[in-house]
């Protein structure tokens, strides 16, 4: 008896998807964050101007980013 | 508990943030500013020469200083990208948690940070190297940031088939087999891609080669301080408190 215990993984309770689908609403809103810090007035625009560029301009270098 | 997981997960972002923006601001700002020194003294040297033919070239207004941008503008970047890290990968944890037959909390943590380094950063990396200002012209940004785009993507999404490939495996080929099965798929997977897309080489001649060394060498430095600091410290936090709930019970 001890050995089928020793032997039978016992399983972790997931989170069911159910309950992550609307995180992933707040997922998206984090991708947004790094979008703004690595493209946004770049190759793409959301906010005439391009003050988000030179304000993030050397972190979106640092980063990894295409800047300019 | 997904919005406990993604608290601690966007903590541990914003505290590995702190750590990124250190050797961010020691290791990587020197050689941003010697490239932006290059970039001045090649702008001048243009406007000097235009000035001889009678054209007067308007210089650049500046939006936000260089002290600025190398401090808070810095400062800024750096956390909204590490703590927005930290979020997804919380969320990406508390998916795959129970999910991939991996059970210490952990090891789970530091093995999710190895794939997200590999896939994030190391691998779009080599393909499509971090550039310091004055490499890359302005007029290919659009082309560019696609293909970065791409490249990011595509490696994330083979990481992905490779964990579920590894996990479809695992009861009936073992783990030895399944982990490799994964792993050759993703390899295959981004060295086809790196190979399709077409390469980036806008370095204007007589850019320093250990200029451009360093920098590079420096963003991989930054995104492998992250990546530790998410896998070690998100797994600990969540060992701690799954150990103190274990034994107030």
């Amino acid at each position: 008896m001890s050995e089928t215990v020793l032997t039978r993984p016992v399983a972790i309770p997931t989170i069911p998807v159910r309950t992550l689908l609307p995180w992933g609403l707040f997922g998206a809103l984090l991708l947004l964050a790094i979008y703004f810090v690595g493209a946004e007035e770049g190759a793409t625009s959301l906010i005439p101007g391009m003050a988000v560029h030179e304000w993030v301009h050397d972190s979106r270098h640092l980063l990894g980013f295409p800047c300019h | 508990m997904v919005r406990i997981l993604l608290m601690r997960g966007m903590l541990v972002g914003f505290l590995a943030g702190l750590l990124v923006f250190g050797f961010a601001r020691m290791a990587g700002e020197p050689q941003v500013d010697r490239a932006i020194a290059i970039e001045t003294a090649i702008d001048d040297a243009r406007a000097s020469a235009d000035l001889a033919r009678g054209i007067h070239d308007a210089p650049e207004p500046e939006i936000v200083s260089r002290s600025m941008q190398r401090s808070w503008g810095l400062l800024t970047g750096v956390m909204v990208y590490s703590t927005a890290f930290g979020g997804l990968f919380a969320l990406v944890f508390a998916f795959a948690n129970g999910r991939v037959a991996i059970r210490d909390p952990r090891a789970l943590s530091v093995l999710l940070a190895v794939a997200g380094f590999v896939a994030v950063a190391l691998v779009p990396a080599l393909k499509y190297p971090a550039n310091p200002p004055s490499v890359g012209s302005p007029e290919t940004i659009g082309s560019r940031t696609l293909l970065f785009a791409v490249m990011l993507f595509m490696s994330v999404a083979a990481m992905v088939g490779a964990v579920a490939i590894r996990r479809h495996l695992l009861p009936t080929r073992g783990e030895w087999f399944a982990s490799l099965s994964g792993a050759g798929f993703y390899l295959s997977c981004v060295v086809v891609l790196a190979v399709l897309l077409p390469g980036v080489n806008e370095v204007p001649a007589g850019f320093p080669a250990d200029l451009l060394w360093r920098f590079r060498l420096d963003s991989l430095g930054l995104q492998l301080i992250l990546w530790s600091g998410l896998g070690i410290g998100f797994g600990a936090l969540n060992e701690r408190l799954a150990k103190r709930q274990f034994f107030s019970r």
